[in-house]
């Protein structure tokens, strides 16, 4: 019997092609969208924290000035050496340090060159901002100590001044300073905001003191946490040591500024949330539009569909007969129109942010809440108002106007 | 299912049917008596209002009565649960309404398949017994025309081969002829006449026409829900030959 419910509900559903298309539509567009929306918000969401997450690891940014000037801006004095050093060994939540500093140069290798900028630091810049050495090695003690010529470049630059030769143990000039490449930095690409964190040449410390800058100047002090747990601790532990050895008086606007990177990726996440929630209830109207249209089109055929329980009721069908029947007819429509939208949905979104340069990350709930929703609307609506008609007596439903 | 020997096929005891209630209850059926033996071709007649099609949807167990008795081979009807009374309609009863009442889109064929669908007859057999009714009803080669691409006579007809391809032992027909002209009516009263007589199928039909009614054997008048006369005449058939044939 189940066969032949099955059989007639599939008869039924070709005989009555258009009003079986626009069910389907509808629960289609439904589910298509809140896929595809929810996906790509969720692309947006899992780019800016895996961006984030690659600008280092627990990091935290100390820089001289006042946060509302602007980090560089004003007489704030710069910090020195032993700033880091005392970051290093009085906080115990701090894993490493790499204090910076940094000028614009020109690097020129044979007839080519490149402006970009030159960074002076220590061995802690890569594990601090998560930077990997794809070629060659990191600085020895001796270099960093002795402010040795020796540079590493970033992926941008050896593109740019080597292109695909192998520029380990070539000179090159970075300003007035004629150096060695002793290594490569794996690439990390384009950050949140756009700007290349690849277009750079690092050196040791001492190196771009003594021969680049003439003085001993660090622009910034970055710290790498021991866990993100206790970053909002190092912070304010950071604040207090630098109020100290900066000999700011209590109640003093600090000239330093600490930025925690958390904060910064709790900020995007916020507006890339906000985002998601936005595209999701754009989505959530098409579902329901789409659930309106399921319903109009059952509704408006509740007259024809009851006449017709009552001639199958007349023939000697039993109520729940043609009730299995209705509910098979509604159930295949809405699983079909949910399968074709969920591969649009999937589809349309995975195209999307290919486009869009995001991930892609799938979210069953989500499909299932949509499938389940539309599956609903058109389940219910299908069902119930054959229900109805199949408890009227024969002869009522029959004459049903 | 329901079988008891002796008692009537279909007997009625003071049914009532009211409608409505206080001022605009209307009493459809009034204490209506009847008895109908099986292979008789009944017609039922009465001005509107008088209870004729209210009488013949309470005997195809379409509507039930507000009280009274009504008899199915001396099984009460009234007594049996829906799905009993449906499981009545699928092996005793066939129906043939003024409208047609086939189902839209769907071939001649699959219309007068349906009730065997019902019945769980298997496919093939399924397919040879509702090609043999509609060939019954002379529309062999319409098979596949859906109720829109036949003749208001052809839909009657596929409606017949419908009500008569399970062999109920009751064709119960309101008003079959009344959509159409009068040509096709003396050819559905034809069909109508020969199952009667060439297969024993009773009928009992509503009719308001004098000239409908005269290829039964007995007429019953309603009147204000109650039976008014009912007699016995000879069939207008009979005077062209006992076989029905012109």
């Amino acid at each position: 019997m189940l066969w032949t419910t099955l059989m007639m509900a599939l008869r039924e559903i070709r005989r009555n092609a258009m009003r079986s298309l626009l069910t389907t539509l509808g629960i289609v567009i439904g589910v298509g969208a809140v896929i595809a929306m929810v996906t790509i918000g969720q692309g947006a969401t899992a780019k800016v924290t895996s961006d984030v997450a690659k600008m280092g690891k627990n990091l935290l940014t100390v820089m001289p000035g006042a946060a509302r000037r602007g980090p560089t801006s004003g007489t704030a004095p710069p910090f020195t050496l032993n700033d880091a050093n005392a970051i290093l060994n009085e906080i115990t939540t701090v894993a490493a340090v790499a204090p910076s500093a940094g000028q614009g140069v020109l690097a020129v290798y044979g007839n080519k060159n490149h402006n970009t900028g030159a960074t002076g630091s220590t061995n802690g810049y890569f594990d601090v901002l998560g930077f990997e050495i794809e070629q060659g090695r990191k600085f020895t003690d001796a270099e960093l100590q002795g402010g040795t010529p020796v540079c590493i470049l970033g992926a941008t630059v050896k593109r740019e001044l080597f292109g695909a030769q192998d520029p380990l143990g070539a000179q090159i000039r970075v300003g007035k300073l004629s150096c060695q490449v002793v290594g490569v930095l794996g690439s990390k690409g384009q950050s949140t905001f756009g700007s290349d964190q690849d277009d750079f040449i690092l050196l040791p410390l001492s190196t771009f003191h003594r021969r680049l800058a003439g003085n001993t100047d660090v622009n910034a002090i970055y710290v790498s946490a021991t866990s993100d747990k206790v970053t909002t601790r190092t912070k304010q532990q950071l604040e207090l040591l630098m109020r100290e050895r900066r000999r700011l008086a209590p109640g003093q606007a600090a000239n330093f500024m600490v930025m925690d990177t958390k904060e910064l990726q709790q900020t995007l996440q916020g507006v890339t949330g906000a985002l998601t929630a936005l595209l999701g209830a754009i989505a959530g109207v098409s579902l329901l539009v789409g659930g309106i249209g399921i319903m109009n089109i059952m509704l408006v055929s509740v007259t024809e569909r009851t006449r017709e329980i009552g001639i199958r009721l007349a023939i000697g069908a039993r109520a729940y007969e043609v009730l299995m029947q209705f509910l098979v007819e509604a159930v295949t429509l809405s699983v079909f129109g949910g399968i074709i939208g969920m591969l649009l949905g999937l589809g349309g979104s995975l195209a999307a942010v290919r486009a869009l340069g995001l991930p892609f990350v799938f979210s069953p709930g989500i499909v299932a809440l949509a499938f389940g929703f539309s599956a609903m609307v058109g389940i219910g609506f299908g069902y119930f108002p054959a229900r109805k008609a199949a408890r009227l007596k024969p002869i009522e439903a029959l004459r049903h106007e | 299912m329901i079988v008891s020997d002796g008692a009537p096929l279909i007997e009625l005891r003071d049914v009532h049917k009211v409608y409505g209630h206080g001022e605009s209850e209307v009493r459809a059926l009034d204490g209506a008596n009847l008895r109908i033996d099986e292979g008789e071709f009944v017609s039922i007649m009465g001005p509107s209002g008088s209870g004729k099609s209210t009488a013949l949807n309470v005997i195809g167990c379409l509507d039930s009565p507000t009280h009274g008795s009504y008899r199915f081979r001396g099984v009460e009807v009234g007594s049996l649960t829906l799905d009993q009374l449906a499981l009545l309609r699928r092996h005793y009863l066939g129906f043939v309404f003024q409208g047609f009442n086939l189902l839209a889109r769907t071939s001649a064929l699959e219309n007068v398949e349906l009730p065997l669908v019902y019945r769980r007859v298997p496919t093939a057999e399924r397919r040879r017994r509702a090609m043999r009714a509609l060939a019954a009803v002379g529309l062999e080669g319409r098979e596949t025309h859906t109720p829109a691409e036949l003749s208001g006579g052809q839909q009657q007809r596929v409606a017949i081969a419908r009500a008569i391809v399970t062999d109920p032992i009751v064709l119960l027909a309101d008003e079959p002829t009344g959509n159409l002209d009068s040509a096709r009516k003396v050819e559905i009263m034809r069909l109508l006449a020969e199952l009667n007589v060439s297969r024993g199928i009773t009928i009992v039909m509503v009719t308001h026409e004098d000239d409908m009614a005269a290829y039964g054997r007995r007429t019953i008048r309603f009147r204000d829900g109650r039976v008014e006369s009912d007699t016995r005449h000879p069939s207008v058939m009979d005077a062209e030959g006992a076989d029905g044939r012109r």
